[in-house]
């Protein structure tokens, strides 16, 4: 589904992403994990689309097509979620009113009727649940006034509704306490599907007690330096970053 | 300098004529101001970019072009117009009444005010001036203050053409009063000097609806002015909706004088014209008046548009909230200036002013100005400015939502225009505001 080879990024001219090659099959769930300023924010940037991220080498496709050629969009509409590390306060903008401008261009991409506002409303009523986030929430102004918590939820929410084929966690379990992280965890798990990869970008291996990850990376200085298991952010949690380089890299 | 005085020599000469086809029927006192106002002006003449309160806005383009009066043909351009022609601008289904002007002059055809109830009156003003002169003396008389106010002085000069709008005590009118004021296509320039006044006695309540049009890329001055008087306890909401066209000149003063605890609103809506300046100024003369200034205004192509306001605290206890906010692309430019004076009688006063500019590119320009006079001791006073472009995260988290660039700025536009339309408490107004927004925005595109 999404298939990376040798991708290099720089951003202000200095070089983040060194060369990674990675591969993500549909179904399944990868984690990568790595120190701050490895690099793993820039990876799910650029995958996204986010301007000011120059890629100088390499490609990235999802399901065969060019990921880097199209606008960031047109990614979106093809499946692909990046659900945000700091989502933007967008005051003014009604979260009913965005959400569904976002779904429908998506089901008009793909050839699909647009909802009207009712079978809009029912679809997100049951998502909020999910997310056991107030409905209010849904006329209010797009992550205005939210707490860290309920931004990271709102963000979940928005994929529980979009349906991605590809979702991108960028960091989601940052300033999230356990029970926020639970239900977050329980949204992202309820959505684990045969025709769905799911990548989780993180630093700590908290969220990978409750999502249980197929693949682990380690991103280290740009380049991914070791994958495995599950054990692997058990093991990493154990001894830190630190060693991670000197281990023999599975992925390459 | 020569050249700017010989073009007001223009506007003396054609007041003389004027004044001749005015003839005996004029009241004295209406000769009298009229004389006062074409000599005041004569001594100033047009203002220069040298007069503080024009100082980022040349009125060249104006005193360049040479505008008819447009005396005949009244009859001829609005018969040549139905009520179809304007419907874009009409509030038809919901307004107790609609007058419609062309150039200046009341259209009987297209006007209709059998929705009024009690004694409200909704008239135009010349039929005013004869039937009942001495009614609109003492507000007429009084209202003009001329030091820098050229245009209004011009204004005051051709007194005729207009409406007066008067709400007798403890009247309450639940559906608006609307004023149109259409310039009709011409073969050459013409100008008109639209006068309206407004009334609200103790204790009644109206919301009045001015609205300013003109044909697509038709070149005409607008010079207008608008007498507010707003009685003890009265409540009057007054929304100005300028969409004129592109080509057009647009200059246009409101003047509120406000009693005790009275409550008036001003919503400024500007959308188009070449070059634009709106004057909102009100005096709160008496305790516990409240006074809401809303403006919003949207310019782009090398249009100008100058927004003056002038809050005057003359009594305590009062209390004055203004937000104003542009939205600027292109090459446009915009002037905000918002004056609040706070008298040495005026304690505990409560005034608050904001203004924001959105720039939607590199090339549009504000010159944005607070200007405080406070000489009493015990007030609350607050302003804020705020100059912006359109948030580059916001723009991309829409994106990587699915929404194209185009959608997501509109949508950004819109949320910043939003809290000002919010504002705007008659909905199939609101609804057409919307769309003007919208509309004005997609030319840009």
């Amino acid at each position: 589904m999404l298939s990376i080879r040798n991708l290099h990024v720089s951003a202000n001219n200095k070089p983040i992403l060194k060369g990674v090659t990675l591969s993500v099959t549909s179904g399944e769930v990868h984690a990568i994990m790595g120190p701050n300023g490895s690099g793993k924010s820039t990876l799910a940037g650029a995958l996204a689309g986010r301007p000011g991220y120059d890629v100088t080498e390499g490609e990235a496709s999802f399901d065969g097509r060019n990921l880097l050629e199209m606008d960031p969009e047109e990614r979106a509409r093809e499946g692909l979620f990046m659900a945000f590390q700091y989502p933007v306060e967008i005051p003014g903008v009604n979260n009913a009113y965005f959400l569904k401008a976002a779904l429908n261009a998506a089901r008009k991409h793909r050839g699909e009727e647009e909802l009207d506002a009712m079978e809009f409303m029912a679809l997100v009523r049951d998502k909020a649940k999910l997310l056991q986030m107030d409905a209010t929430m849904l006329n209010r102004a797009v992550n205005e006034g939210f707490s860290g918590g309920e931004k990271k939820r709102n963000e979940i929410f928005q994929m529980a509704v979009l349906e991605p084929r590809l979702a991108i966690l960028d960091e989601t379990d940052s300033g999230l306490d356990i029970d926020a992280l639970k239900i977050v965890a329980s949204g992202v798990n309820s959505m684990r599907s045969p025709d769905r990869a799911i990548v989780i970008v993180t630093h700590y291996q908290r969220l990978l007690n409750y999502i249980v990850p197929d693949v682990v990376h380690v991103l280290v200085d740009g380049r991914i330096v070791r994958s495995g298991g599950k054990e692997l952010a058990l093991e990493l949690e154990d001894k830190g970053y630190g060693t991670a380089d000197v281990e023999p890299a599975v992925a390459r | 300098m020569a050249r700017v005085a010989s073009r007001s020599e223009q506007y003396v000469t054609e007041f003389e004529r004027f004044a001749r086809t005015q003839g005996g029927s004029t009241p004295s006192w209406l000769g009298v101001l009229r004389q006062g106002a074409i000599e005041s002006f004569g001594n100033t003449g047009f203002p220069t970019t040298r007069d503080e309160e024009w100082r980022f806005t040349s009125v060249a383009p104006i005193t360049e072009t040479t505008f008819a009066r447009a005396q005949n043909g009244f009859d001829r351009a609005a018969a040549a117009l139905s009520r179809h022609d304007i419907a874009y601008v009409g509030l038809d289904r919901v307004s107790a009444a609609e007058l419609v002007f062309v150039n200046g002059r009341l259209a009987p055809s297209l006007s209709r005010t059998e929705g009024l109830t009690g004694s409200v009156l909704v008239r135009d003003l010349q039929s005013m001036l004869s039937s009942r002169p001495g009614a609109l003396e003492p507000f007429l008389s009084r209202a003009i203050e001329y030091q820098d106010q050229a245009f209004a002085a011009l204004n005051t000069a051709f007194l005729a053409d207009g409406a007066v709008v008067w709400m007798p005590a403890n009247a309450v009118l639940e559906t608006p009063i609307h004023l149109v004021f259409i310039s009709s296509p011409e073969a050459s320039p013409t100008v008109s000097h639209p006068r309206v006044l407004i009334v609200a006695e103790e204790n009644s309540q109206a919301r009045v609806v001015e609205t300013y049009a003109g044909p697509r890329g038709q070149v005409y001055f607008t010079n207008g002015v608008t007498d507010i008087f707003v009685g003890p306890a009265a409540m009057l909401d007054h929304y100005k909706i300028q969409q004129e066209s592109a080509a057009s000149f647009h200059v246009a003063r409101i003047q509120a004088r406000l009693r005790r605890g009275s409550q008036f609103t001003s919503h400024s809506l500007s959308f188009g014209g070449a070059l634009v300046r709106n004057d909102v100024a009100a005096v709160m003369e008496d305790e516990g008046a409240d006074c809401t200034l809303n403006g919003l205004y949207l310019a782009d192509g090398h249009r100008l548009v100058d927004n003056h306001t002038t809050i005057d605290h003359a009594r305590a206890h009062c209390t004055s909230h203004e937000i104003y906010k542009g939205i600027l692309a292109d090459r446009a430019r915009a002037v905000f200036n918002g004056k609040i004076v706070v008298r040495a009688d005026a304690q505990k006063t409560d005034a608050k002013q904001t203004n924001k500019a959105l720039l939607l590119s590199d090339d549009a320009l504000i010159n944005s100005k607070p200007q405080l006079e406070i000489f009493a001791n015990d007030v609350k006073c607050t302003h804020g400015a705020a100059v912006g472009q359109l948030d580059d995260d916001a723009i991309f988290y829409l994106r990587a939502r699915g929404i194209a660039l185009d959608e997501a700025r509109a949508m950004l536009i819109h949320a910043f225009a939003s809290d000002i339309l919010n504002r705007v408490r008659i909905d199939p107004l609101r609804a057409q505001l919307e769309e003007e927004l919208t509309e004005g925005l997609r030319l840009k595109a």
